[in-house]
């Protein structure tokens, strides 16, 4: 996949990968040996017809190719870019046994952009049922339980409490990843099916639950893990120190990196620490390059093998010049006389035993203890189920972590109440949030016929 | 969107608007604060409700103009429209009879004391407002906040109108007169740190209204976290009231002060236009 050489990007917010030519995608398709078992719709969370499509494009059929992957899937520009499919679709394929799986992600993506620019056709949707559902949250689970509702043919709201639909989307995930401009034609084209979004609502404070549970026949709540978990050490309120939520809110959502055009600020210092290292962690280290910092440092606790960003994403961050700093973890941040943080103390770790995780746990080296100069500090180890609406609505059964309980498909303790994504499941992917969405609203389909 | 019905000007650089916003008007409660963004370039800034009308489906706001956000906001006019308003965000005031309550407003602070003032007097209690500014021309509300107190004080630094100094100045002498039960305290984050040391000592009960930066304000960022008894709490979901005695306000000053260098040449381009 062509991309944008890395002393490059690092100077802009554009896409790194350029994406696929014609020529590029249709050798790829045919590389695909169709095997009749289809043992890579197996890793697909969101059931897309991959061998169906990829044939589609090895004959230059990209419009049947893109029905086919939208019977399916309503966001494929998205998940197109963000699906680890490494770790999905592509880990099932036969050929990877021999080398390189067909390249299915980027195809996905191909096609999504290919449709996007000629402009999508609208599919049909069934006769109105009269029946109306509201979605709270207008992230990945959100809009895709919205959209297939709607194909159903039932009424949906959807009531987003920020300003921009999306959710992680939006905020959480960088310009250079997935571009606003592509989630907002995405939101665009599930509005086409006849879903309406509100935006400035929230539910839990301008209306509850149970005021929606009166006026709508179903709910499907679909918030997400917004909630930044702390490290809870000394000096985490200094000035320099972000969640890497707010973080990448003020650059992602509020374009804090066009700032003064832009009215958000955001301020970034010379020597910024992001602290984790999953994708928010990359995501976050990368944005500081980008911002103007001299030096963009990861600090993870255990090594390589145990992080859970996906590898494209390390490696884009090491090409990119992010210093990786492992086996160490924080143990208080030092500010200056007028608060201003200016150092990070830290020890150094082995790793033991595994955890509850799976992963080797790790373990102070006593004595190891050490100081770096920093000042950006960029808290990004993980985000937990928003508690506004478990706090609200006493009825719902929560989990120890904050998640609503739910089955497999999303019916939660209360009838007529459903709800998917990282508000069950704790922080995952965009394509497991999808996935959930397209369960639920079968689920809810089904109710509202045996009500 | 969310058209301007009305606009007020209550001294040189303080404004006062209502906003058509049919839900929150519904919902608000004394206490609590709306986020707002002017238009599609704007930042997201919150403010706390002053006053509200459920039947008009009206929410009233009271700025003061100290930033390019506010300024921008200080030159709409009615029949403009903001692009989005949010809320009622955060946790509402504990109302409930107390028995006496002194009520003390510091400059634009004193906005949203006005709906509480209303709210403690008509659960019973016996309301005691003390209401300061640098000079008379930046006090605000005065008629509408004495109409629901029983006793009613002015303090202004330069002696312009009523006792000459700080609202502490007469909160002592009030304290001294009366058996204060409860301490109800807004306005700059130094006023309210003063009015904490003082009650502290006497051991009177004090909330505080606290004004970090915020940008969602649904408690997703911790951009507005503050230090409540050690513990960090976010103002926009735990807040915006807690208990004077327990906040961190040197750290509360510090982390307002972030953004010092981007405010103003913020301020700078604006004014250059």
């Amino acid at each position: 996949m062509p991309e944008q050489p890395p002393q490059e990007r690092i100077k802009n917010f554009n896409e790194v990968p350029y994406g696929y030519s014609k020529e590029i995608a249709i050798e790829e398709a045919k590389r695909c040996l169709q095997c009749k078992n289809k043992p890579c719709m197996k890793g697909c969370p969101v059931e897309i017809d991959i061998p169906g499509f990829i044939n589609c494009i090895a004959l230059g059929e990209f419009e049947k190719a893109a029905e086919v992957i939208k019977a399916k899937n309503n966001l494929p520009a998205i998940s197109g870019r963000v699906c680890p499919y490494e770790e999905q679709c592509e880990s099932e394929c036969t050929l990877k046994k021999l080398g390189e799986p067909v390249a299915i992600g980027r195809l996905e993506r191909f096609i999504a952009d290919y449709e996007r620019n000629k402009g999508a056709k609208i599919p049909e949707r069934a006769r109105p049922t009269g029946k109306k559902i509201a979605v709270v949250g207008s992230g990945p689970a959100g809009l895709t339980c919205a959209g297939d509702l709607a194909k159903m043919g039932h009424a949906v709201t959807v009531f987003e409490a920020l300003h921009d639909p999306g959710g992680v989307l939006m905020y959480g995930i960088p310009e250079f990843r997935l571009p606003k401009i592509i989630v907002k034609s995405e939101v665009e084209y599930i509005k086409k099916f006849g879903v309406d979004i509100r935006y400035d609502v929230v539910v839990g404070k301008t209306i509850t639950v149970d005021e929606l549970m009166k006026q709508y026949d179903a709910v499907f709540i679909g918030t997400g893990a917004g909630l930044p978990n702390w490290l809870n050490i000394p000096g985490e309120n200094l000035d320099g120190v972000y969640s890497a939520n707010e973080f990448l809110t003020r650059v992602n959502m509020m374009k804090a990196y066009k700032f003064p055009e832009y009215d958000t600020p955001v301020k970034i210092g010379k020597v910024v620490a992001t602290f984790g290292a999953g994708n928010v962690a990359m995501d976050c280290a990368r944005t500081a390059l980008r911002l103007g910092a001299e030096k963009s440092f990861n600090l993870y606790r255990r090594t390589e093998a145990e992080m859970p960003a996906r590898a494209e994403e390390i490696e884009h961050a090491k090409q990119e010049g992010v210093i990786f700093k492992l086996l160490t973890n924080p143990i208080r941040f030092i500010g200056d006389e007028k608060g201003r943080l200016k150092e990070v103390e830290f020890i150094k770790m082995q790793l033991g035993e595994p955890d509850d995780s799976g992963r080797r746990r790790p373990v102070p080296i006593p004595g190891s203890e050490e100081k770096m100069a920093i000042d950006t500090a960029l808290i990004a180890i993980g985000q937990s189920p928003n508690p506004l609406i478990p706090q609200t609505m006493k009825e719902l059964k929560i989990g120890k972590h904050g998640n609503i309980i739910t089955d497999e498909d999303g019916r939660t303790s209360v009838p007529g109440i459903f709800a998917g994504g990282d508000i069950a499941t704790g922080a995952a992917t965009v394509i497991l949030a999808m996935g959930a969405g397209k369960r639920a609203a079968r689920a809810i389909d089904s109710y509202l016929k045996n009500t | 969107m969310y058209p301007i019905v009305e606009k007020k000007v209550l001294s040189e650089n303080v404004k006062q608007l209502k906003v058509k916003a049919p839900l929150v008007a519904k919902k608000a409660q004394p206490g609590q604060f709306i986020i707002l963004r002017i238009d599609e370039k704007g930042e997201r800034i919150p403010l706390t409700i002053a006053d509200f009308d459920r039947k008009q489906g009206t929410v009233t706001i009271i700025f003061l103009e100290v930033g390019k956000t506010t300024k921008q906001l200080g030159t709409l006019e009615v029949g403009d429209s903001l692009e989005n308003f949010a809320g009622p965000l955060g946790k509402p005031s504990e109302v409930k009879k107390y028995g006496t309550v002194v009520c003390v407003g510091g400059g634009v602070g004193i906005a949203p004391l006005y709906p509480i003032v209303k709210a403690l007097k008509e659960a019973g209690n016996f309301v005691i407002s003390i209401l300061g500014a640098k000079t008379r021309n930046l006090l605000l509300l005065e008629k509408e906040i004495h109409e629901y107190s029983d006793e009613f004080y002015i303090a202004t630094d330069d002696g312009s109108k009523g006792h000459k100094g700080f609202v502490s100045d007469v909160l002592q002498q009030v304290i001294d007169k009366h058996k204060v039960d409860m301490v109800m305290a807004i306005g700059p984050v130094i006023m309210m740190k003063v009015v904490s040391d003082l009650t502290r000592k006497c051991n009177i009960k004090t909330l505080v209204s606290l004004n970090p930066i915020m940008v969602d304000g649904t408690g997703m960022c911790g951009g507005c976290r503050v230090s409540i008894d050690g513990k960090t709490k976010f103002a926009c979901v735990d807040g915006p009231e807690f208990d004077g005695h327990k906040v961190d306000y040197d750290n509360l000053m510090l982390r307002n002060r972030r953004f010092l260098h981007e405010e103003g040449e913020a301020c700078r381009l604006a004014d250059a236009q």
